[in-house]
């Protein structure tokens, strides 16, 4: 048992990326079909307030709503953020102004980005129009952006009816997200992958209950106080239960069936999870001793395989399973 | 002064730690991150986690890039023999109002509510635009310096406020944190130049690690875990229509309807914690809050000096409690935000014993 030594902290690229795909109602549905078709819908409240972009409620008495009008693709900006350094995915890779604009006919505003030649070109109350994307897919980015507009202010009128009705409606949306992170997997994570690649297996001994924990997590759970004391663990273990997998994985180059099991390295108080080789499937039982094997290379065991040693008793492992 | 409770139990906040709030902990697991606060709060009131009626977290899968990366965080807290537990996907401060109706309903007379933020290991102001409207918002990627700066130039316009003034509040927040050893930020430090005009660096909070922790007691169990316990008197929450542009961005009318109900109004206060991660948000919260120049706003720093985001709402009600425990105040309000633009506040008066 040593004190562990200081961290060398690992880190480590880690992408999390989904294409979230979520469907539209009627309102939805009409006001970004009619984006794809450059026609601008609101939706009218009971008190004759024209909602742009349109909800499909009321956010003051919760009623539903579906009275769409058609509003202009002209309005007004009323309020704005001058964005020097655009972010990855933001609307404009040139420095342009975050917008809210009121479009003509409209008595709310619509966030997007406006395409200026600077802060100073840009003011609360200036006159815009939508600048729309070449190829529209019903979605909030057919509109590019903003331009400025100094054309004629529309003569004062009632937004018209719309019946929301286009050909082949979009009814839903897939919105790509990706995000990237360093991931650092903190102290007690860091020397166990360092020590796995050594072919070491090392865990942490609670000093309150004496638990080992292997992978150890810094904690007990249990006591729930700092892990501190490293100990070696292993090499070889015991099969405290196991599955046999018949799913082939995307991605993964294991044949099936194989068996997927609980292994508590000989010193640990719990058990991890590994995949047996080196035996065939169906001969797998509890109390099967194993061992691990490593790759040229690898940086973590690829599988473990049987030591050759008599099965483990229960009693010796039924408090892992 | 008299205290009134308007609620069927009395509650209080009787313990509240902090850790210390930087760039970055690349060495800590989240867990190791929230331990310390954990055994911090736990020793000063001597209660065991078992002895805990309730626990209660807060934190964002979403910062950590993660799923499920609270459950993890349980390891601190000694969940065996097994515990009751729940968990908001939000700042702490709404998970201390779930142990609040906890203890209000009669299920328990104790709770350990903790809250946890690692922003170092993503983009935060990138991934902040993934709790936006998802059909209208997020697909433009508008982050959360935007949206503020968006709303601060209402406020110019408005008349409300102009940079100076917003230059003004960082530096007395900065200032302030001088004697907050947990702050990131101290001190005087330059306005910096725009990150999303009118905003300046200065106007913006930190992005940082930290987490925070505090033990809620009801009635008699309160008055023998604590000299001097901060009485929960009122706590409420509202929020606002999501839609950015539905809003008048220079008001917040759902801050004065939880502070409406809380009690604010009744008394006055000597102390308001205001989660404003934004210089110009504490001009809406000012507003809506009614607060005068006699009250001190932020003599912690506030969010400007530190902001472990999904932590930085429940510190506010801590330091506003650890500042009745100390005597230094005796009817202070603390106030908890959430979403773009102040979207949703939760709004709690903490009053201690006449003395
Ligand atoms: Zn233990």
């Amino acid at each position: 048992m040593t004190a562990a030594s200081p961290p060398e902290v690992l880190r480590a690229p880690l992408v999390v990326e989904f294409p979230f795909t979520r469907s539209l109602g009627p309102v939805q549905s009409a006001f970004l079909t009619g984006l794809r078709e450059r026609v601008v819908l609101g939706v009218q409240t009971a008190d004759g307030t024209v909602m742009v972009p349109p909800l499909e409620y009321d956010p003051v008495t919760a009623e539903e709503l579906r009275e769409l009008v058609e509003v202009a693709p002209t309005g007004t900006v009323t309020t704005f953020a001058w964005n020097d350094h655009p972010r990855p995915n933001q609307p404009l890779d040139t420095p342009f102004a975050w917008v809210l604009v009121r479009l003509d006919g409209a008595g709310t505003a619509l966030l997007h980005a406006l395409d200026a030649p600077g802060p100073d070109a840009v003011r609360t109350g200036m006159r815009v129009r939508i600048r729309w994307a070449a190829e529209r897919v019903g979605a909030i980015t057919d509109i590019a952006c903003f331009e400025p507009y100094d054309g004629p202010v529309a003569p004062a009128r009632e937004p018209a009816p719309h019946d929301g009705g286009f050909a082949d409606p979009v009814t839903g949306i897939i919105a790509p997200a990706r995000l990237d992170y360093t991931y650092s997997p903190g102290r007690a994570q860091t020397a166990y992958i360092n020590a796995l690649a050594e072919r070491r297996s090392v865990g942490e001994r609670c000093p309150s209950c004496h638990k080992v924990y292997v992978p150890p997590r810094g904690a007990c759970p249990t006591c729930g106080v700092a892990t501190t004391d490293r100990v070696e663990v292993g090499p070889a273990g015991t099969v405290t239960t196991f599955c046999i997998v018949n799913i082939k994985a995307k991605n993964l180059d294991i044949e099936v069936p194989y068996v997927y099991a609980h292994i508590a390295l000989d010193g640990a108080g719990l058990a991890l999870h590994g995949r047996i080789g080196g035996i065939p499937y169906d001969q797998v039982r509890m109390g099967l001793r194993v061992e691990p094997v490593w790759t040229e290379g690898g940086r973590y065991p690829d599988h473990y395989r049987p030591t050759g040693e008599p099965d483990a008793d229960y009693d010796a492992y039924k408090e892992l399973i | 002064m008299p205290r009134t409770s308007r609620h069927a139990r009395e509650l209080a906040v009787v313990a509240f730690a902090q850790s210390d709030h930087r760039r970055r902990t690349d060495e800590l697991s989240e867990v190791e991150l929230v331990m310390p606060v954990l055994h911090e709060v736990l020793a000063a009131t001597g209660l065991k986690a078992g002895e805990i009626g309730f626990t209660c977290s807060g934190s964002s899968d979403y910062l950590a890039g993660r799923a499920f990366s609270f459950t993890m965080t349980l390891d601190g807290v000694g969940a065996w023999p097994p515990i009751s537990e729940s968990h908001v996907e939000m700042d702490g401060a709404w998970a201390l109002y779930e142990a609040w109706v906890k203890i209000q309903t009669g299920e328990a007379d104790t709770a350990l509510v903790y809250a946890y933020g690692k922003s170092s290991p993503g983009p935060v102001r990138d991934v902040l635009t993934r709790q936006l409207d998802p059909y209208y918002l997020a697909p433009l990627w508008p982050d959360s310096v935007a949206l503020a700066a968006l709303q601060a130039q209402a406020l110019i316009d408005a008349g409300d406020t102009d940079e100076p003034a917003l230059a003004a509040i960082g530096a007395r927040s900065r200032a302030a944190a001088g004697t907050n050893p947990h702050a990131q930020l101290r001190g005087t430090l330059p306005q910096g130049d725009y990150q999303v005009r009118p905003l300046r660096t200065g106007d913006c909070p930190p992005i940082g690690d930290g987490a925070a922790a505090v033990i809620l007691a009801a009635g008699d169990t309160a008055r023998r875990l604590c000299g001097r316990p901060a009485w929960i008197t009122g706590i409420d929450h509202r929020i606002e229509a999501h839609g950015l542009g539905l809003r008048d961005l220079t008001d917040s009318p759902s801050t004065r309807i939880a502070a409406e109900h809380a009690g604010v109004f009744e008394q006055p206060v000597d102390t308001a914690e205001l989660h404003a991660p934004f210089s110009s948000q504490e001009v809406v919260l000012r507003k809506a809050l009614g607060l005068g120049d006699t009250v001190a706003v932020n003599p912690s720093g506030g969010t400007l000096a530190a902001n472990p985001i999904m932590a930085a709402g429940l510190i506010r009600i801590g330091e506003a409690a650890a500042r009745i425990h100390r005597g230094e105040s005796d009817r202070a309000v603390a106030h908890a935000t959430s979403g773009p633009c102040l979207q949703q506040n939760l709004v709690a008066v903490l009053e201690g014993d006449p003395r």
